[in-house]
């Protein structure tokens, strides 16, 4: 079978079906960066790539505020996190385990969301909560209570994040949770283990590629999260994003963007690696 | 605690997830009923006014295309690279296969944001002028991966016995292809193509930097949400919303069919 298929050419059969992919990944994700990492040694305020390097950038990041910045995105990435770790949980479990035959119809009603924009979904929650909005006009009218609007603190950023974020976390580990193969279960059951030193043993070990993941790719996001600063937090708190955004727009200054950039890149790329460095894709995605 | 109550439980807790999910949508489209200009809850005057005023729009008739013409070319182009790259993600063993799909995850874990100023910063240095087809290009970087992921599951489910079989009985390499792998591979190439064209349609950080002058409905909401009050954002968030529903509900249901037609 594979001898019918190596004709002539010195690729194999994947790596052919490969390339097309790989080299639009290295124009349209490898270039990119590279360009993003060149502006970052440019001088201030230049819009070109034909000055001679320097470190300015970095340099005037360190001096600068913008620690702050990367201190707000980094907390509110592992508060969300954390939270949204316990609020799936049991959702994953259900849906590889108790739901049956509704799972498919409740991952998809999970899904949904995620096609609609997350500036939109935002909104919602500015109508929710608003002065007079569907919260409060409600008690207002139905029970004379007047109630102060929570739009634009920091509890709302974080709630905000958790809504946005949660498919993300959700998939990867119901994913996970139905690795565990019902047998170990039982067997630890048998052999006379609680029903909490089953959690602690067994499902979450065996669980633990695609709660990792889940881990993993929420606070990769939520670390670049920007809308929910925006939208629902005011100017209470501001992510680097925001940081790299005003750099590149009201500041028309591409290089110090740039380098702010560079840095978000290296932490998140950093975690990327390392975590998926331990995990094999295919008995993950692999089963169904 | 008994294995009922435990299960009972777990019930509630999702739907109770389930409704603050859906809590947003339902803001949203409570508000785009009311006539009048602001929005106060409850609602005093019902009605559909501002529908009619959002779909008499030529500005809006304007951004549907736009948005609707950068999905679907992102759609065609996104499902044909990425069936490949699905090929090479979960049916070929071949020496680099790891590396690989470790480099198709790498733009799905990127910030958005990020990606599309480093894009504009990219687009800029090589001279181009931006569009809606730099924005075409913009959305692949992110969507070819996702959409490769979403068909190697199918492709993991596979038989290669069955292209072996065609092989033996003396098809061509085009007609295995054409006769057996692409329609197993069926349900996947299209919840693919409902991805690419869904995230494609409702992505606003990387239309954002590089659509130039063009702009898609996203980001038409996000300037009016800024700028202040308009009913026309609930009527628009409302369409984005159900419209997407529909499409996968509809996806599902056609899958569903397809299954049970087979066995």
């Amino acid at each position: 079978m594979a001898a019918l298929h190596e004709t002539g050419k010195g690729l194999s059969q994947g790596a052919r079906n490969a390339l097309p992919l790989l080299i639009f990944l290295l124009v349209g994700f490898a270039a990119p960066l590279l360009a993003v990492i060149a502006y970052s040694f440019m001088p201030e305020r230049s819009f070109g790539l034909v000055h001679s390097p320097t470190l300015i950038n970095y340099a005037g990041i360190f001096t600068g505020n913008s620690y702050i910045s990367f201190g707000w995105s980094l907390s509110f990435a592992a508060f969300t996190v954390c939270i949204l770790a316990v609020v799936c949980y049991p959702i994953a479990y259900g849906l590889s385990r108790v739901f049956g035959r509704w799972a498919p119809l409740l991952t998809l009603l999970f899904t949904i969301p995620l096609f609609v924009s997350e500036n939109v979904r935002l909104y919602g929650w500015i109508l929710f909560f608003i002065k007079n909005g569907v919260l409060l006009g409600t008690l207002k009218s139905w029970f004379g209570v007047e109630l102060e609007s929570w739009l634009f603190t920091r509890g709302m950023v974080l709630l905000g994040m958790v809504y946005v974020y949660l498919p993300f976390m959700l998939f990867p580990m119901t994913l996970g949770v139905s690795m565990v193969p019902n047998e170990t279960r039982e067997a630890a059951r048998d052999l006379g283990a609680s029903r909490f030193q089953v959690f602690r043993e067994v499902e979450l070990p065996l669980s633990m590629p695609g709660i990792m993941i889940g881990l993993l790719l929420t606070f990769v996001l939520a670390v670049g999260a920007i809308a929910e600063a925006k939208v629902l937090g005011g100017q209470t708190i501001i992510p680097i994003t925001h940081d790299i955004e005003i750099a590149f727009t009201y500041a028309q200054n591409w290089p110090l963007g740039a380098a702010l950039a560079v840095l978000l890149m290296i932490v998140v790329g950093t975690l990327v690696l390392l975590v998926l460095k331990r995990f094999d894709l295919d008995a993950i995605l692999g089963r169904r | 605690m008994s294995e009922r109550s435990r299960h009972a439980l777990i019930w509630a807790w999702t739907l109770a997830v389930l409704v603050f999910i859906y809590l947003p949508a339902m803001c949203i489209l409570l508000a785009s009923l009311t006539s009048s200009r602001y929005f106060l809850f409850p609602i005093q005057k019902w009605g559909l006014d501002w529908w009619r005023k959002t779909f008499d729009s030529i500005e809006i008739h304007q951004l549907f295309k736009t948005s609707i013409t950068i999905a679907l070319c992102v759609t065609v182009i996104a499902v044909a690279i990425a069936f490949f790259g699905a090929l090479a993600f979960a049916r070929y063993n071949w020496k680099g296969r790891t590396l690989f799909q470790k480099i198709v995850l790498l733009p799905i874990f990127f910030p958005q944001s990020v990606l599309g100023l480093a894009l504009l910063l990219w687009f800029n240095a090589i001279g181009l002028q931006m569009s809606w087809m730099t924005a075409v290009f913009a959305h692949l970087v992110w969507i070819i991966p996702v959409v490769t992921l979403v068909i190697s599951i199918q492709v993991y489910s596979f038989d290669p016995a069955l292209e072996e079989a065609a092989f033996d009985l003396g098809a061509s390499r085009f007609q295995v292809f054409r006769e057996v792998t692409l329609p197993v591979l069926l349900p996947g190439i299209v919840s693919g193509s409902l991805f690419a064209f869904l995230l494609s349609w409702g992505n606003f950080p990387l239309s954002l930097y590089t659509d130039g002058a063009d702009t898609t409905i996203p980001e038409y909401l996000y300037a009016k949400m800024v700028a202040g009050y308009t009913p026309g954002v609930p009527v628009l968030g409302t369409v984005s919303t159900f419209g997407a529903a529909l499409l996968l509900l509809g996806g599902y249901w056609l899958i569903t069919l397809r299954r049970r037609a087979q066995s």
